[in-house]
C-alpha cells in the first residue's frame, strides 16, 4: 500500500518537475486566459451584462483553459514515447491517479488565477455571497479535473487529439458546468449557502461517480 | 424474413390505428381515444415519438452492456453489436429530437427552447457523436473497441446527474404531467394498448435492423480480414 502511494507521489513528481522545466502551464496556460478575459472585455465594452450571463461566461473560460491544458498530462508521454516505460514501472492505478493529482493542482490553480483575473477585470461581476463561489470554484475545479482526466487518457491513444477533447469532455461535463454556473449565479444574486446545497451535493457526487468509475476502466485505456 | 413481414404488418396497424381513431371528450365506443386537455389533436405523437426516444436510450445502454461485455471478453463481436447498437441509436435519437422539435413548433410555438427533456436529449445526441469521432479517430481495431466502450461507460454514469440538476435550473413544459398526472395514466385502454403496441412495435424493429447490421458488419469485417486489408468500423 505504502509502495502504491510511493508510486502516485512519484508520477505526480515526474509530471510536476517537467512542469517546472517547460514551464507549460504558466505559459501557454496562463496566456489562454489573458487572452480569452481580453476578448470578454472587448466585447463587453464599457456596456457590462447581467450577472448570470456574466456567471456563466467565466465558466467558458474555465471549460476552454482546462480544454487546452488537462490533457497535456497524457498527450505528452504519447508524443514524447514515454507511456511504455511508465507502463513498465508503475502500476495503472498509480499512474492514474498521480495523473489525476497532477490535474487536481493544475485546474485548482488555473482556476484561481482565471478567477482573480475575471474579478479584477470584467465589469459588472459582483459576488455577494462569497462562501457558495469559493466552495463552487473549489469542487468545479476537482470534477473539472476527475473528469477531463479520464479522457485526456482516452484521447492519447486517438489521432485528431486537440479536436477531440473538447467534444469528447463537453457531454460528460455538462451536469458539472450547469451545476457550478447555477451555483454561481446564486453567488452572484447574494443567495444564502444553504440555498446552493443541491449544487454542491451534485458536485459531490459527481466527482465520486467520475473518479470511481475512472479508477475502474482506466486500465483498458492505458494497458496495450 | 418472417420477423420483418411481421413486423410491417403490426407497425402499419399501429400507424393506422394512431392516426385514424377519433379523438372524443367522453370515450364511448371501444375505439374512441380520450382528448387531453391542452394537446388535442397532438397528443397523437405519443405513439411515434416517445417509441424513438425510448429506442435511443434502449440502443445506448444495449451499446453500454456490449462495451462492458467487450472489456471483459474481448470479443470482437461484441464490439461489432456495441456499434451497430449505438448507430441505430443516434439515428432514432435524431429522429426523436425532430419529431419533438416539429411537435414543440406547434405545442409551444417555438421548434427549440432548452427545455430539461430537450437538452438531455441534445446531449445523448451529443455522447453519439462523440463515440463516433472517438471511433473514427483510432485506427487499431481492438483500441478503438476497448476506448469506445470506456467512453460509453464514463457518459453513461454521469447522464444520471442531469435528472437531478436539470429541475433545478427549468421547469419542464413536456406534456408528461399532462399524460401522466400523479403517476396515474391518463390515457384509456384503447390509448394504452395503441401505444403499447407501438413500443414494442418499435422495439421489434430495432431488434431487427440491429442484427441484420451486425451481420453486415460482421460479413464486411471477415472479407476485410481474409483479403489481409484494413478494416472499416
Amino acid at each position: 500500500m505504502t509502495r502504491w502511494v510511493r508510486s502516485v507521489i512519484a508520477v505526480f513528481l515526474k509530471d510536476w518537475h517537467s512542469e517546472l522545466r517547460t514551464r507549460y502551464a504558466v505559459s501557454a496556460l496562463g496566456m489562454f486566459v489573458i487572452t480569452t478575459i481580453a476578448i470578454i472585455m472587448f466585447s463587453l465594452g464599457s456596456e457590462g451584462a447581467p450577472p448570470d450571463v456574466l456567471s456563466g461566461m467565466l465558466w467558458v473560460v474555465i471549460f476552454f483553459a482546462a480544454m487546452s491544458g488537462l490533457s497535456r498530462t497524457f498527450v505528452s508521454e504519447e508524443e514524447r514515447g514515454t507511456s511504455m516505460t511508465l507502463q513498465l514501472l508503475a502500476p495503472g492505478s498509480a499512474v492514474f491517479f498521480g495523473k489525476l493529482l497532477f490535474n487536481l493542482v493544475l485546474s485548482v490553480a488555473l482556476n484561481a488565477v482565471t478567477v482573480v483575473l475575471y474579478a479584477a477585470f470584467v465589469n459588472g461581476f459582483v459576488i455577494k455571497t462569497l462562501s457558495i463561489f469559493l466552495v463552487a470554484v473549489l469542487l468545479g475545479s476537482v470534477g473539472l479535473a476527475a473528469a477531463a482526466t479520464i479522457i485526456a487518457a482516452i484521447i492519447a491513444r486517438a489521432n485528431t487529439k486537440g479536436t477531440l477533447y473538447p467534444v469528447l469532455s463537453f457531454p460528460i461535463l455538462l451536469p458539472l458546468l450547469l451545476a457550478v454556473i447555477n451555483a454561481t449565479r446564486l453567488a452572484s444574486e447574494g443567495a444564502f449557502f444553504q440555498e446552493a446545497a443541491g449544487e454542491f451535493q451534485l458536485l459531490i457526487s459527481y466527482i465520486v461517480v467520475v473518479v470511481t468509475a475512472s479508477a475502474t476502466v482506466f486500465d483498458f485505456v492505458w494497458k496495450d | 424474413m418472417g420477423l420483418r413481414l411481421f413486423l410491417g404488418i403490426w407497425l402499419s396497424i399501429v400507424i393506422i390505428l394512431g392516426l385514424s381513431l377519433p379523438m372524443v371528450a367522453q370515450p364511448l365506443h371501444w375505439y374512441d381515444l380520450p382528448v387531453i386537455p391542452g394537446l388535442e389533436d397532438k397528443a397523437r405523437i405519443i405513439f411515434f415519438h416517445v417509441p424513438t426516444a425510448w429506442l435511443s436510450v434502449l440502443a445506448f445502454l444495449s451499446a453500454l452492456f456490449y462495451g462492458i461485455r467487450y472489456l471483459r471478453k474481448k470479443d470482437h463481436l461484441d464490439d461489432i453489436r456495441s456499434a451497430s447498437a449505438a448507430g441505430i441509436g443516434l439515428m432514432f435519437c435524431l429522429l426523436a429530437t425532430v419529431t419533438g422539435a416539429i411537435w414543440a413548433k406547434f405545442s409551444w410555438g417555438t421548434y427549440w427552447n432548452w427545455d430539461p427533456r430537450q437538452t438531455s436529449i441534445f446531449v445523448l445526441l451529443l455522447i453519439y457523436g462523440a463515440y463516433f469521432a472517438l471511433r473514427s479517430a483510432v485506427e487499431n481495431e481492438e483500441k478503438r473497441a476497448a476506448l469506445s466502450a470506456v467512453y460509453a461507460i464514463i457518459a453513461g454514469v454521469t447522464m444520471p446527474f442531469f435528472m437531478f440538476i436539470m429541475p433545478r435550473i427549468i421547469s419542464s413544459l413536456h406534456p408528461e404531467p399532462l399524460i401522466n398526472a400523479q403517476g396515474k395514466v391518463h390515457m384509456n385502454t384503447t390509448m394504452l394498448m395503441v401505444f403499447l403496441a407501438s413500443l414494442a412495435g418499435f422495439t421489434g424493429l430495432y431488434y431487427w435492423i440491429w442484427s441484420l447490421q451486425v451481420r453486415a458488419q460482421r460479413l464486411l469485417s471477415d472479407s476485410t480480414q481474409s483479403q489481409g486489408g484494413h478494416e472499416r468500423g
